[in-house]
């Protein structure tokens, strides 16, 4: 089993919080983990990306390599079809729908959106809305996990107690409204697939 | 059950269970945090270990040398360009020599992810004739610093430890040992080995040309250097610290049919590197920044030798090595179904909604309508951005404190105005002392210094200029009428101009504070902060 993941969004919109789920989860499933962030200059509104890499055989390369990524979750759709190249074939695309709009030249949203749904295996979702209706728009990157869930190797039981760990020090509402997101993100991958 | 920590972490917490009593280091994107880890550690705190971050890379390094000159173990820290400004301690203390432990941590950044350049700090460790360690993966940081006390120990020489952003930024579970308890004082028996006067200096010197033989003797028996057998004897493979990864990755369960390699100590282990020679029809080198060890090993005419690597075009002479560009130099093809759809554009990092440097800009900005442009001279951190689009407002950027002394030989050369943009940090970083330059001639600049209390680009860190700038100017020689204070804000823009220009039109040294917290900041620190400044104007 090895699974690699691109997540992928603007500096400051959380993807961190995704990776870190996934690698509490996978190390709590005794599985290998590598995953690589992006520090300094291009986290100040910048694109980033982290590569994230699960297997239960030893992974040698911190970054994934030219289309071999299994799945890419963004958190803008725009900064999603900025890692296509590294996406296998047929691979999954997870994304929340807002733009993030701050660049002079940004696209038009329906281009965006046209060339996302012409991939085959695409969870395109207002993933905010959802976190917002929650009462916590904050947790937009866990809609998106939810979302992305059924095709990971770790357990529901894993990611949840991940989420679980990593919140634990803002409290137990804040741990609840990220669990519900995890589920609403889940539901929502179902009616979509 | 294994702890998740990044390269720079995992590196971090075997310095700290190698019983260190004190790291020394200033902040530089891809090193940060792994000062930043030790500044957390509850271990850390209840041993008392030394965290507090120094004014540049050059004053961590002496005081790490200081702590070792007592015969406790120490660490300093640093990105690459960092050890270009503690040089000249760095050069001198393998001569010296070292008492207690003294590991030298560097971190490059090929790709310059966060730099202004991707100089290869292995060509510093030859060059002051030092052991370097190479680390290839997160586990090796870990194991390697451990080593690296030791070494230091036994050889009594300060050890490089090298790394590139890939492994400082990455995470994995790592398997932490047990913690040795730190030094106790002792001073050094002969203390003439740190009196670089020439009659010592010679023997010194002598001395680290003698130990060559077995700092090379340590390679060749590291278990850090690794060779792996290979059927293929047509290529056999040098694979340098975090290349043997790269290359690995090639290969499915890591079957790789050619002779690997593998180096994490340097100087090259000599009578390895000769068996693959002996058995392989040709050597590819892959190794993360510049051609170091292909450099070393080629014949200069390349007509003897049959190496390939990134000097002889094989692999990407520049930028960072990836599974990828090492895929191509073992004959693979690159599969790739999608590429980037037309409609994607690109996204720079911009500076902060709120930032106090943007309203700096603005003001700067309005002036440059006046008068002619490209006069501007920037430095290292956030305001760096405003090279960039919108703003373009700084004309240059080329190392920390440059901006100073830049203006100060353009004015020199007949340049009015010529304004020094740099920030707080910087200033007080390398600065200052460019500073004491232009007063000294009463040279006509303008020195805006960004004041925004944090080192902000690396995370906002303290910054040692908090609550300091005006007694630094005053002590220095800056005449008080021409020592101003303002505040970047929308609402205060035609002052700041008028203020700005005013001091422009002055035919000598003027400094502007521009004095903003960092947005970054938490409110706790602002409020530390502008306490600071009050405290300091009073």
């Amino acid at each position: 089993m090895k699974i690699n993941i691109i997540l992928a969004g603007v500096g400051g919109q959380g993807i961190l919080t995704i990776a870190a789920v996934l690698d509490t989860a996978a190390l709590a499933s005794n599985l290998n983990i590598k995953q690589s962030e992006v520090h300094g200059m291009s986290q100040r509104g910048g694109a980033v990306q982290s590569h994230v890499r699960i297997s239960d055989t030893e992974i040698y390369s911190d970054l994934i390599p030219l289309g071999k990524a299994d799945m890419i979750i963004s958190v803008e759709p725009m900064e999603l079809l900025r890692y296509l190249p590294f996406l296998k074939k047929d691979g999954l695309l997870v994304t929340d729908s807002n733009p993030f709009n701050n660049i002079t030249d940004y696209p038009e949203l329906e281009e965006l959106y046209s060339e996302i749904k012409s991939h085959s295996n695409t969870i395109l979702v207002d993933a905010k809305k959802i976190a917002k209706e929650l009462g916590n728009s904050r947790a937009t990157n866990i809609v998106l996990l939810g979302a992305a869930s059924s095709q990971l190797p770790l357990s529901d039981e894993s990611l949840q107690q991940a989420i679980k760990t990593l919140f634990e020090r803002k409290g137990e509402k804040v741990v609840l409204k990220n669990i519900e997101a995890y589920h609403k993100g889940k539901e929502i991958a179902t009616a979509t697939i | 059950m294994k702890k998740l920590l990044l390269g720079n972490e995992a590196l971090a917490q075997g310095a700290i269970d190698a019983g260190i009593s004190g790291v020394y280091a200033y902040p530089g994107t891809p090193s940060t945090e792994i000062t930043e880890y030790i500044q957390r550690s509850k271990t850390a705190k209840e041993l008392n270990i030394h965290s507090q971050w120094s004014v540049n890379e050059k004053t961590a390094m002496e005081a790490a040398l200081g702590m070792s000159y007592a015969g406790k173990r120490a660490m300093t820290v640093m990105k690459h360009v960092g050890l270009n400004v503690a040089a000249d301690v760095f050069m001198n203390m393998s001569v010296s020599g070292i008492n207690g432990g003294l590991v030298v941590v560097v971190a490059d950044d090929p790709s310059m992810h966060s730099s202004q350049n991707e100089q290869d700090s292995r060509y510093y460790g030859r060059f002051a004739m030092i052991p370097i360690l190479e680390p290839s993966n997160q586990q090796e940081c870990y194991e390697i610093t451990k080593y690296a006390f030791d070494l230091s120990e036994n050889m009594g020489l300060p050890i490089m430890i090298r790394l590139v952003t890939r492994l400082s930024h990455s995470r994995a579970g790592i398997n932490v040992g047990d913690r040795i308890a730190e030094n106790k004082i002792h001073l050094p028996l002969n203390s003439t080995q740190f009196q670089l006067i020439p009659m010592h200096a010679r023997g010194r010197y002598q001395h680290l040309v003698d130990i060559q033989a077995d700092s090379r003797e340590s390679s060749e028996n590291s278990s850090f250097n690794k060779s792996f057998d290979g059927k293929d004897t047509s290529m056999g493979i040098i694979a340098a610290g975090i290349a043997y990864n790269y290359l690995m990755e090639n290969y499915e369960d890591g079957e790789c049919p050619y002779p690997i390699l593998k180096i994490s100590q340097y100087p090259l282990p000599k009578t390895s590197i000769k068996n693959l020679f002996d058995t392989c029809k040709k050597i590819l080198v892959l190794e993360d920044g510049y051609p170091f060890i292909e450099e070393i090993i080629s014949d200069f005419l390349g007509e003897n030798r049959n190496v390939i690597g990134r000097l002889s075009g094989h692999v990407n002479r520049v930028g960072e090595l990836n599974p990828d560009s090492i895929k191509k130099a073992l004959g693979f093809k690159v599969e790739v179904t999608d590429s980037i759809p037309k409609v994607v554009s690109g996204r720079p990092p911009e500076l902060c909604v709120g930032c106090g440097h943007r309203d700096l800009f603005d003001a700067i900005n309005q002036l440059g309508k006046e008068q002619n442009t490209q006069k501007v001279f920037g430095d290292i951190g956030c305001y760096a951005l405003g090279a960039l689009p919108p703003f373009n407002s700084i004309n240059t950027l080329i190392d920390m404190g440059a901006s100073i002394t830049m203006a100060k030989g353009a004015s020199d050369a007949g340049i009015h105005p010529s304004i020094a943009v740099i920030g707080d940090s910087t200033f007080t970083h390398s600065g200052m002392t460019g500073l004491l330059d232009a007063v000294i001639e009463n040279t006509p600049i303008t020195v805006i210094i960004s004041d925004n209390s944090a080192i902000a680009m690396t995370g906002a860190q303290d910054s040692s200029a908090s609550g300091r700038l005006v007694t630094i100017c005053k002590g220095i020689g800056v005449k008080e009428e021409h020592l101003k204070v303002l505040t970047p804000l929308h609402k205060n823009l035609e002052e700041n101009i008028n203020v700005i220009r005013e001091e422009i039109n002055y035919q000598g040294v003027s400094v502007i504070i521009s004095q903003r917290p960092c947005v970054q900041l938490s409110k706790e620190k602002k409020d530390n902060v502008k306490h600071l400044q009050a405290v300091s104007i009073n």
